[in-house]
């Protein structure tokens, strides 16, 4: 140990080593200035952005740009929707994620690893690649601009990921417990739901963060499929914002920032957890 | 004799039985998730495959043209893929060689132990959390001609005849998207690499220093031979992510000014939207799935290559 050290300092030149925190910091800098840049225009006049006080904190807090978000530009409605379509499909991918995962890792049969393999051609296989026949099908029942519209393919396009997560959780629970609940009268059923399923608790936090995060940003989908305000995803909400009030900042600062900060909220609580979510969804795969 | 016998059919009958639910069981247990996959993704592409080969609007039963649709994407000048592949390939590099290898250099740098580690860490990893519409919305106010902070750092320090309108300029219009798509996900390829590197045992580490190695050395020569994997990994979605790409695309220029900008997913949008050729929208969608697949296993491969 001694040794190592006086290894490491006899190495480190402080010169590199100033120059390193300097570009650290810089970067620092760059990646949190956008955000900076965000929260204090939301609460600037057009007077403050567009010449007297550019970056500084804003001389006046205009709390009305965020009542405009609101109430013109709607974007309480947006965030209710945002909820309820990444809750739900939250919902239905962990539900269906674990069911097929426990099929495919404890139960012995034979197709189990040529289903996994199927499931995770979902990986690579981009969404677009859906958009037309889901596009033509919905409009011709008239599905499209409904909660399901979206609802239905983010659970199926987050389905490959939960699966991966939630096979690395899964096979590390001792395959003593299901012989044991067998033993004691449990069938397959029984057993996913009284052992397997509350065992898999941290992967519900995994999957979830990772979901969330797919489907509270997903815009594509959300373009293409929603064309009436009243189920607009928050991304599409602030599309059509922004092409509304194109010479007024503030409201739209607003917005970005009621857009950003439940995630934002949640990442400082929970940013071990988040930067482990995405090392497990990318490193298995 | 005859009553040992009716035992074992008795036995059987319940083996069957047993692998018959158990055969059912599988199966239900498999049914939500193999429903949203096969219906969401699996038969739509079959179907965009097959109508990949037909001349359709949408709404009229389509006309079978062969590979035309195919053909015509890449020779036919009024469809525009070729320019909005090759946008998404200008993408693809700048990920690969810029993106990438400041990645790889913060997360060696941050793998070394400084002070503050976690912080860095958090703080470069933020911009990947933040929906991408956002993020789009705050460069086009960083973009802004007029009132943009970018123009008005230039101008500041007396570059006044660098101000640009750059969104609207056709020659700057590409690098308008390049830029923030860059910068939002060097966080995401940094944590990749840092998680690798901080898994590279540290009695590696340790042997390498007493033999004498510097930082930098030991980072060539033990670090980043262990992280190929994940230098792999990142590779691959920094090239697929680039040829899918569309948000930022359609919020900072929204495929302008004049297709200066397009990518193939704003083209396939528009397929269906403004010129009502669901066909070609299709074939899109299979050029997609088969470019991306085929750049994967073309990285693969070539990660394979040098590896040996």
């Amino acid at each position: 140990m001694q040794l190592e050290e006086r290894y490491t300092i006899k190495k480190s030149n402080p010169v590199v080593k100033v120059l390193v925190y300097i570009l650290l910091v810089i970067w620092a800098f760059i990646n949190i200035f956008p955000i900076y840049f965000m929260f204090t225009f939301s609460f600037k006049s057009n007077e403050e952005i567009f010449g007297a006080n550019v970056i500084g904190l804003p001389h006046k807090w205009l709390w009305s740009n965020y009542v405009s978000a609101m109430n013109t530009g709607n974007m309480g409605r947006y965030f209710v929707n945002s909820v309820l379509v990444t809750t739900i499909s939250i919902f239905i991918s962990l539900a269906a994620a674990m069911m097929a995962t426990y099929a495919l890792t404890r139960i012995k049969w034979w197709g189990a690893g040529i289903t996994n393999a199927f499931f995770m051609l979902g990986l690579t296989i981009p969404l677009q690649a859906s958009i037309v026949p889901i596009y033509v099908l919905l409009s011709k029942l008239h599905w499209l601009s409904h909660y399901s519209t979206l609802i239905v393919p983010y659970s199926a396009f987050t389905l490959s990921m939960s699966i991966l997560i939630c096979t690395g959780f899964m096979v590390d629970i001792p395959y003593d417990l299901d012989e044991a609940a067998r033993i004691d009268g449990c069938g397959l059923w029984a057993t996913f739901g009284r052992i397997i399923v509350p065992l898999l608790k941290p992967a519900y936090a995994t999957i979830g963060i990772y979901a969330f995060l797919q489907c509270w940003n997903e815009f594509m989908f959300a373009n293409v499929f929603i064309s009436d305000a009243e189920h607009r995803t928050l991304p599409v909400g602030i599309k059509a914002l922004s092409g509304a009030y194109t010479t007024d900042w503030g409201p739209i600062g607003a917005a970005l920032v009621i857009a950003t900060f439940p995630t934002l909220i949640v990442y400082i609580f929970l940013c071990r957890k988040i930067q482990d979510s995405f090392i497990a969804g990318a490193v298995k795969g | 004799m005859a009553d040992n016998n009716s035992n074992q059919n008795a036995a059987n009958k319940k083996i069957k039985n047993a692998g018959f639910r158990k055969g059912l069981d599988i199966f239900l247990f498999l049914l939500p998730a193999i429903l949203l996959f096969v219906g969401i993704l699996i038969a739509p592409i079959a179907v965009s495959l097959y109508r990949s080969f037909q001349k359709w609007d949408g709404f009229q039963p389509g006309v079978f043209i062969g590979i035309k649709n195919y053909r015509d994407l890449f020779f036919s000048g009024s469809v525009h893929f070729v320019p909005a592949l090759k946008n998404a390939l200008i993408i693809a590099f700048f990920s690969v060689f810029v993106q990438l290898p400041f990645s790889l250099l913060l997360a060696l740098l941050l793998g070394r132990k400084y002070k503050g580690e976690r912080f860095f860490l958090t703080v470069y990893f933020m911009p990947v959390l933040i929906s991408t519409v956002v993020i789009g919305q705050l460069w086009l106010k960083i973009y802004n001609p007029d009132y943009g902070i970018l123009n008005r750092v230039l101008g500041a320090v007396g570059l006044s005849n660098w101000q640009h309108i750059w969104v609207g300029d056709p020659k700057t219009a590409l690098g308008a998207v390049v830029v923030p798509t860059i910068w939002q996900y060097i966080g995401y390829h940094m944590l990749l690499m840092y998680a690798g590197v901080k898994g590279v045992s540290s009695d590696l580490r340790e042997a390498a220093m007493l033999d004498g190695a510097t930082n930098w050395q030991v980072d060539r020569y033990v670090v980043i031979p262990v992280i190929k994997p994940i230098i792999r990994t990142s590779v691959i979605f920094a090239v697929t992510g680039s040829l899918k790409s569309y948000d930022l695309v359609r919020i900072i220029t929204n495929a302008g000014p004049t297709h200066k900008t397009e990518v193939p997913s704003t083209l396939l949008e528009d397929m269906l939207f403004l010129r009502n050729k669901y066909g070609m929208g299709s074939t899109i969608s299979v050029m997609l799935i088969i470019l991306c697949f085929a750049f994967a296993l073309a990285i693969t491969a070539i990660f394979k290559e040098k590896g040996e």
